[in-house]
């Protein structure tokens, strides 16, 4: 418990905590505002048949793929930060057990990634519905079929990212090499998925931005029948890099 | 049971031996200086005593116990291993206030080590905008949060100025004083000559010497004796005829060993030779260093 309120006074104590998170909520609102201003067009655009998958919710929730970036950033820098100035000696001195101190670390920064994350979840819909409404399309409501499970389970997408970045900036100690790894893991692994052997879908049914954002939608989609075993896939293979983190957070010098 | 103990401490990099079969201890109550040329694996084994690297073979303990195994380590050890550590944007107060909570320690104690390192006035700065003097008083700050009974200074005064230097000399001094051990590594003789009570000397991982610093500068030609008189050779004879090595120094000065100081004196005022000098010289202790160390530096100079 020390240690989880020592590292909670060290990422509150940086400015940088509160800028990354303010870029959260702008950058993550700023894409919901235009995603569903262009709903309207999208949405008289197209078929009956496309209409009928119309999901309101999910369009809302887009920004998701701008937030884990963000996310990411915030739970890399609780590791990297100190590896880069050194200060993960002094911290180690305090706290010479390493598992308690990665866990901490993991706790705070998961933690203010699933605060923050349901919170921008909560904030996208409502604001997506809102403009959606006025620009006279479908919009849902709260108490619609799937809506707060998709929200809910949003927030717990982007915790799950939060974790994963531990994690990365863990096993890599530089922050530009855990950074480039999340991107790669977010954002170019899905974009070539498609170039990928068939036999990688397996894998791809629980990554990030492909099979567990399958979260966000409402409308029942034949490719992920149980979004939440995909959501669930994806913490599980959060944990298998954070064991990862753990092993060698142990055996390596500082 | 307040001591470091270091028994066989060995550390392989690869094919690179950095220590090797070392064993010290450092004792209470006094400033044990840790000293060898640059390369010489102090930081190596600083980094062991506090568990930040593991040892290939060998043991450390503090307290008797392995530095992991503390439940409260602040509060038995202190180290500053580098005080440029810290994380630039925050201020001096939340870097304490981080680690104090971090070991249970009441919020006060972040006040009271500010105030003994100097440093009230810039709690709520930026340590970012710190000098490098300030930084120093800052890893200080914390290694005493705890009031630790044992404290470990990595090369505390490189880059410091002069005044620096001084406050961090004299505040060694009172640590011990208060009786604390205080382990300090350093590259510069001159430095430790002026704080350490003892010395333990490394080169190339080795243990080359670990003596107290008054039997260090017995070892190494203390107990010469120059002295300065108008007719020399007449004074050479007296000198030598009580038993007495002399030989010839510059400028028609003798350099005598074999005799004190108090018994030249004595021998010229019974002789009625008036002396213009007598100084007894001390060893320099850069040159008992040189001579120590001289096998064992990783890049030797030529000498041009």
């Amino acid at each position: 418990m020390r240690s989880v309120h020592a590292e909670w006074i060290k990422l509150r104590s940086l400015r940088s905590t509160w800028y990354t998170v303010s870029c959260l909520f702008v950058l993550g609102l700023g894409i919901t505002t235009l995603s569903t201003l262009g709903a309207n067009k999208d949405y008289w655009g197209r078929t009956d048949a496309d209409r009928a998958v119309w999901d309101p919710t999910g369009r809302s929730l887009k920004t998701f793929i701008v937030a884990q970036l963000v996310i990411g950033v915030l739970g890399i820098l609780v590791v990297t930060s100190e590896f880069a100035s050194g200060l993960m000696q002094t911290t180690l001195a305090a706290t010479p057990r390493r598992n308690k101190l990665l866990a901490a670390k993991a706790i705070v920064a998961t933690a203010v990634a699933a605060v923050a994350g349901q919170v921008l979840m909560f904030a996208s819909f409502f604001l997506g519905q809102a403009v959606m409404s006025a620009g006279d399309v479908p919009y849902a409501h709260l108490g619609d079929h799937r809506v707060l499970a998709s929200i809910v389970g949003g927030g717990l997408y982007l915790s799950a990212i939060g974790l994963l970045a531990v994690g990365l900036g863990t096993i890599m100690r530089a922050t530009a090499g855990a950074l480039t790894t999340l991107v790669g893991v977010v954002f170019l692994v899905p974009a070539l998925s498609g170039l990928f052997p068939s036999w990688m879908q397996g894998i791809f049914d629980f990554w990030p931005t492909l099979g567990a954002a399958a979260i966000f939608g409402t409308v029942p989609d034949a490719n992920f029948p149980h979004p939440w075993v995909n959501l669930g896939g994806l913490w599980l293979g959060v944990l298998a890099i954070l064991t990862a983190a753990f092993v060698v957070f142990r055996r390596r010098d500082v | 049971m307040t001591t470091i103990e270091v028994r066989g401490l060995t550390k392989r990099y690869g094919s690179d031996l950095v220590v090797d079969d070392l064993s010290f201890s450092v004792e209470p109550g006094q400033v044990t200086g840790f000293l060898g040329p640059n390369g010489a694996g102090k930081s190596t084994t600083m980094k062991m005593i506090i568990g930040l690297a593991a040892p290939t073979r060998g043991s450390v303990t503090v307290g008797g116990r392995q530095y992991r195994d503390l439940p409260v380590p602040l509060t038995e050890v202190g180290a500053l291993l580098d005080a440029s550590a810290v994380h630039g944007a925050r201020t001096a107060y939340n870097h304490l206030l981080a680690l104090a909570v971090s070991n249970g320690l009441p919020k006060r104690r972040v006040g009271e080590v500010l105030a003994r390192t100097g440093l009230e006035g810039v709690a709520g700065k930026r340590a970012g905008g710190f000098s490098l003097g300030m930084r120093q008083r800052l890893g200080i700050a914390a290694t005493l949060l705890g009031d630790p009974r044992i404290l470990i200074f990595d090369e505390p005064v490189n880059g410091l100025d002069p005044e620096g230097i001084r406050w961090i000399r004299d505040f060694m001094r009172s640590l011990a004083a208060e009786g604390r051990a205080v382990l300090v590594s350093s590259h510069l003789m001159s430095e430790m000559a002026l704080t350490a009570d003892h010395l333990v000397v490394i080169g190339r991982g080795r243990l080359i010497a670990d003596m107290g610093m008054a039997d260090l500068m017995h070892a190494n030609g203390d107990g010469t004796v120059l002295v300065r008189t108008a007719d020399p050779g007449s004074f050479a004879y007296h000198l030598t005829a009580a038993g007495g090595t002399v030989r010839d120094g510059l400028e028609g000065s003798l350099v005598v060993t074999g005799l004190s100081g108090e018994e030249i004196g004595k021998l010229a005022a019974y002789h009625g030779v008036p002396l213009s000098e007598l100084t007894p010289q001390r060893a320099s202790l850069e040159d008992a260093f040189m001579e120590l160390t001289k096998d064992s530096v990783e890049y030797q100079g030529a000498v041009v």
